[in-house]
């Protein structure tokens, strides 16, 4: 009777309870866009001539959400990198945005040689996606844990700006070590993915909302399912488990955490390890989906991650999640609806969505969930 | 250690004198260097290094003239990283060698307009294999020449080409918002408008890597075509996206398509894309074939589009360089170099007769339709020639009319 009732107890709190909790950020950021959307539609009915803002809308809203929800996890998976090291050190690891275009990297290499051993045609898709995606976690842990070791160890007791400066170089040293690396070894500089010749993974899904339909990338739902599974999983390691209590209590007080016996220096590891392989399933996954990536790939993702780990508040691991869902889905509907406008346009998605970053931390300086610290990671 | 810092400080004075003795000794051999200017790293460097290898090769093949005139040429090869500061960084370090008299690039044209208000304030000439934009020439800079055609008559090439295959009434256009990709793309919204093809949407992007955001709103307004003012490393991507996402419409882009790299980007999405070019593949030239050859043996790979035109370049500068020498009976003057340049008439090259108007434009420039034909980057230079049009550029128009009226 008691094994039921905690087993029921731990599905709720592992499974169901994280899980619901991105749904209710999908259905709310989606509901307050979409809300914000029509308004503009309202004040703005025709922007151009014959242009109906509301049918336009009506047209891709599907499309923008799905595409909003699969950027928003990709921002959501390299956001934790952030907020996890900035939970346990305080400082901002800026070197991220380079493990994940280090992940997305490894991707492409384990998938070149896959395909050039003449292996990958015959491989189950999805096991083919984890298989490169766990090599992609495991070497891009890696790379961060030696960071962590070369970079920022040495500086623990230095002022703050000193770490910083040391990420900085990191991060500038890793994109041009990997551009020689393929300069020197393929003499290529935009890195294609191999595509798999499988009919259902390459056509998109049609799907029928009402009138429209939309056609939905496979590899999208590939995204949104391995970020959900594994930030349940993410979830679970944090709150579950004896190493996460051992991060937890680091992230709380580091010389008390480590008179209880805490090895302070092996959970640190343990943080860069996390959020690294974190930051590099996300660049596997991402280069999955676009088909291309280059050393320097991973600049302008890494800014809004970090963007969308402050907006979330940063140290918060849930924040991390909202924030980048939040982000993702601003940027989606920005990118689908500012076209309509003379004059604006596209290139001004970052001006806008960076705006509302503003707007929001003027509100709540501390982000959108900052203010609980006790759930601080 | 008084005396041992003397010491040190008298070996170092010998060695500085030394080697500024070797420097002149350098100069008195009379060396005269070519210098290129085009993206050697990068996203766009398989286009670049291949216009600096045609440039390397041909000063290698054809500067025995100046050689027996007693003149060294040396080839000093920059890398302008596509980038406009950086070139003009370049720029500012290389006018500073007296001994470059020419200078052969760039590969974009937001690059060499800037870099070329340096050169020209040096009198150094500049002859673009590749740049598009009106404005390179339009300037009026007596020191900048091109041998290409221009994007005010590229852009409108498409335009009506699409016009013309008559299943195409609406099109969404895009652009890199660099100097090259918006100029082209404005000039074919023109004449698109002017060909009754409804302009769905104008919109810039400099997303490199995801391009969901744009084309979302592209299949709500299920355009007929879709025509990409950009380079290959953004539209390759692009368009694979883009068939991914279900758009089955036609795709065109401007020159900036023209790179077997799109092959290797786009993939089987990119199989019947349409480019317009001011440089056709290097096979279609009846005198290229010995170049194509000689480039392969040299470099182990065919030479990709700008190749031709990067080797005609230097041979008009090489050509320019030696009768300006004649004349002076020694190093010539850069503006001495520029003139002559200038006033080159008929030159036949790889690539077809160049002869320059008082702009700097070739009197008459090449137009092409090229249509990719395999997903296969060997297999570029294979790619199907649909229409080859002989287009006089501006100023000849001008001038002709006046004659005539």
């Amino acid at each position: 009777m008691v094994s039921v009732r905690s087993t029921t107890d731990w599905l709720y709190r592992y499974v169901v309870f994280p899980v619901g909790q991105m749904l209710i950020f999908i259905i709310g950021a989606g509901l307050v866009v979409s809300v914000l959307a029509y308004l503009l539609a309202f004040l703005f009915p025709e922007p151009r001539p014959n242009i109906i803002l509301v049918d336009q809308i009506n047209r891709q809203l599907p499309g923008m959400l799905i595409a909003g929800v699969s950027l928003g996890f990709v921002y959501a998976m390299i956001a934790l990198g952030y907020t996890l090291v900035y939970g346990v050190l305080k400082f901002i690891n800026f070197a991220h945005s380079e493990i994940f275009m280090f992940g997305s990297v490894i991707g492409f290499e384990v998938m070149r040689r896959l395909d050039d051993t003449g292996y990958m045609q015959g491989w189950n898709p999805i096991l083919l996606v984890a298989f490169i995606v766990l090599w992609a976690m495991l070497l891009s842990g890696l790379l961060a844990v030696l960071i962590e070791r070369i970079a920022y160890r040495p500086l623990r007791g230095a002022p703050r700006l000193v770490p910083l400066i040391s990420a900085i170089g990191v991060s500038l040293f890793l994109t041009d070590a990997v551009r020689a690396f393929q300069a020197i070894t393929r003499n290529e500089f935009n890195l294609t993915y191999p595509t798999i010749d499988l009919p259902w993974l390459k056509n998109p899904i049609p799907l029928a909302f009402g009138e429209t339909t939309v056609n939905v990338r496979v590899t999208s739902i590939i995204i949104i399912v391995a970020a959900v599974l594994m930030l349940v999983a993410m979830n679970y390691f944090v709150n579950g488990t004896k190493l996460g209590k051992g991060i937890r209590a680091v992230s709380q007080d580091m010389s008390t955490a480590s008179l209880m016996g805490i090895n302070v220096n092996y959970m640190i590891s343990l943080t860069f390890f996390v959020g690294g392989s974190f930051g590099g399933a996300a660049g596997a996954l991402f280069g999955m989906n676009v088909g291309t990536v280059t050393p320097f790939v991973g600049f302008i993702p890494g800014i809004k991650a970090f963007t969308a780990a402050v907006l979330g508040g940063i140290g918060n691991v849930t924040g991390a999640l909202l924030g980048g869902l939040a982000l993702g889905m601003i940027e989606s509907f920005l990118n689908g609806i500012l076209v309509y406008f003379p004059a604006l346009g596209q290139r001004y998605t970052d001006v806008f969505a960076f705006s509302v970053l503003i707007l929001i931390l003027i509100f709540r300086p501390s982000g959108l969930l900052g203010e609980r610290v006790d759930e601080k990671v | 250690m008084r005396t041992k810092r003397f010491v040190v400080f008298t070996l170092l004075l010998v060695v500085a004198l030394a080697l500024s003795a070797t420097l002149v000794s350098a100069q008195d051999a009379k060396v005269i260097k070519i210098a290129s200017q085009t993206p050697l790293s990068g996203p766009q460097s398989v286009l670049g290094s291949s216009m600096s290898n045609a440039v390397a090769l041909a000063v290698e093949q054809l500067s025995g003239p100046l050689a027996e005139a007693g003149y060294k040429v040396e080839y000093v090869p920059f890398d302008d990283q596509a980038t406009p500061d950086v070139g003009v960084a370049n720029a500012n370090n290389l006018v500073n060698d007296p001994a470059i008299l020419a200078v052969i690039g760039h590969l974009n044209s937001g690059v060499a307009i800037p870099s070329s208000e340096v050169y020209d304030q040096f009198n150094l000439v500049m002859i673009s294999p590749a740049n598009t934009n009106p404005r390179i020439t339009n300037r009026g800079l007596t020191t900048v020449n091109r041998v290409c055609g221009r994007d005010d008559l590229q852009g409108p090439t498409g335009a009506r080409f699409l016009a013309g295959l008559g299943t195409v009434s609406s099109v969404y256009v895009l652009h890199d918002t660099t100097a090259y990709g918006q100029g082209v793309a404005e000039f074919f919204r023109v004449e698109a408008e002017a060909q009754g093809m409804t302009v769905l949407g104008f919109e810039g992007t400099t997303e490199a890597a995801n391009f969901e955001g744009v084309i979302q709103p592209i299949l709500a307004l299920a355009p007929d075509a879709i025509y990409f003012g950009g380079i290959y490393s953004q539209t390759g991507i692009f368009i694979n996206q883009a068939r991914a996402a279900g758009f089955s419409g036609i795709f065109m882009g401007p020159d900036g398509t023209d790179s077997s790299e799109f092959a290797q980007l786009s993939g089987e999405a990119g199989v019947g894309t349409y480019y317009t070019s001011v440089a056709g593949p290097a096979s279609i030239y009846p005198n290229a074939a010995q170049f194509v050859a000689d480039y392969n043996a040299k470099f182990g790979e065919d030479p990709q589009p700008f190749a031709a035109q990067s080797y005609d370049a230097t041979a008009i500068a090489l050509n320019a360089i030696l009768e300006a020498a004649t004349i002076a009976g020694d190093v010539p003057s850069r503006a001495a170099v520029a003139s002559v340049v200038r006033s080159t008439t008929g030159y036949e090259g790889l690539t077809g007769t160049v002869t320059f108007d008082a702009y700097g434009d070739p009197e008459v420039g090449l137009y092409y339709v090229i249509q990719v034909g395999s997903s296969d980057p060997a297999a570029w230079g294979g790619n199907t020639l649909l229409e080859t049009l002989e287009i006089p550029s501006p100023f000849k128009v001008l001038s002709d009319s006046m004659m005539g009226g």
